[in-house]
């Protein structure tokens, strides 16, 4: 009963955690808050991960996105935006609208799934998923596992394409 | 009320999901700054993750949603790249990363 009551106590945590993040990058009105409030709700979620036996998830989840994706953010943020500026503007639009969308997506999800009768696994044992997971990538999904290889080198010379600047050679630049 | 409380269930993920999702679609819609939309796009793809990683452990066992939402942080992170990467080219060329200003194809 003990365990129960700390694993449901740490959902809450977490997922409050995941929440608030996401409902500060949604709401900041300064994007600086807004990726720092992005970090929460990756951390959160890799929380959450833990909770659901996938360990191996969640620190793929800290060292991909709060080590990799926020900080690309955080540089791309700095470099477009003039540091002496005081106003980091975040501006944004038709709010009562999207607020009318987002609420009718949330209530289809919602009715979605409320109610449904789910398959239920038989409850697996607690145990370290990286063997798991490390096989099925080298077995089942040995293909899809390569291919994101290819995808990550095709992203590499793309984004390095994409942001290296113009050399001109002897000003006579056609482009 | 308590019941609902006292043990999580796969309900309370999915509801997770679903907030994070709405959070993550009210940040594409209402963002001007383009690097904000690209945030909330990271968000809907967590919420995705934690979809998958629930139903892995409580309706599907085995390891399958595992390795689906370790590619799908695989292409947030390229996603993320490739599209920071075009956000700066654009700042380069027009000045601005505000997506109601980049109307040169605007018929």
């Amino acid at each position: 009963m003990e365990g129960v009551s700390l694993a449901t106590g740490a959902f809450y945590l977490l997922a409050g955690l995941a929440v608030l993040g996401a409902a500060g990058v949604a709401f900041s009105s300064n994007i600086i808050y807004s990726a720092l409030s992005l970090m929460f709700s990756f951390v959160g979620v890799a929380g959450l991960y833990v909770l659901l036996d996938a360990d191996f998830v969640a620190g793929v989840q800290v060292l991909v996105y709060v080590g990799g994706v926020l900080v690309l953010t955080l540089f791309a943020v700095m470099l477009t935006h003039q540091i002496a500026d005081i106003k980091v503007s975040n501006r944004s639009v038709g709010r009562p609208a999207a607020l009318a969308i987002v609420a009718g997506v949330f209530a289809l999800l919602y009715k979605a799934f409320d109610g449904v009768a789910w398959h239920e696994a038989s409850e697996p044992a607690v145990e370290s998923s990286t063997y798991g997971v490390g096989n099925a990538f080298l077995g089942q999904y040995v293909l899809p596992f390569e291919l994101a290889s290819l995808v990550l080198l095709v992203v590499l010379v793309g984004a390095v394409v994409l942001s290296r600047k113009e050399v001109v050679e002897g000003g006579e630049g056609t482009s | 009320m308590t019941a609902a409380l006292a043990d999580i269930s796969l309900e309370h993920y999915l509801v997770v999901g679903a907030v994070l999702f709405s959070l993550g679609l009210f940040c594409v819609l209402t963002r001007r700054n383009s690097i904000g939309v690209l945030m909330g796009i990271e968000l809907i793809l967590n919420a995705a993750n934690v979809n998958y990683i629930a139903f892995s452990k409580y309706s599907a066992g085995g390891y399958d949603g595992q390795v689906f939402s370790v590619f799908v942080i695989m292409l947030a992170a390229a996603e993320a790249a490739i599209g920071l990467a075009i956000v700066l080219g654009i700042y380069r060329r027009f000045g601005t990363i505000d997506v109601a200003e980049m109307t040169t194809l605007k018929g």
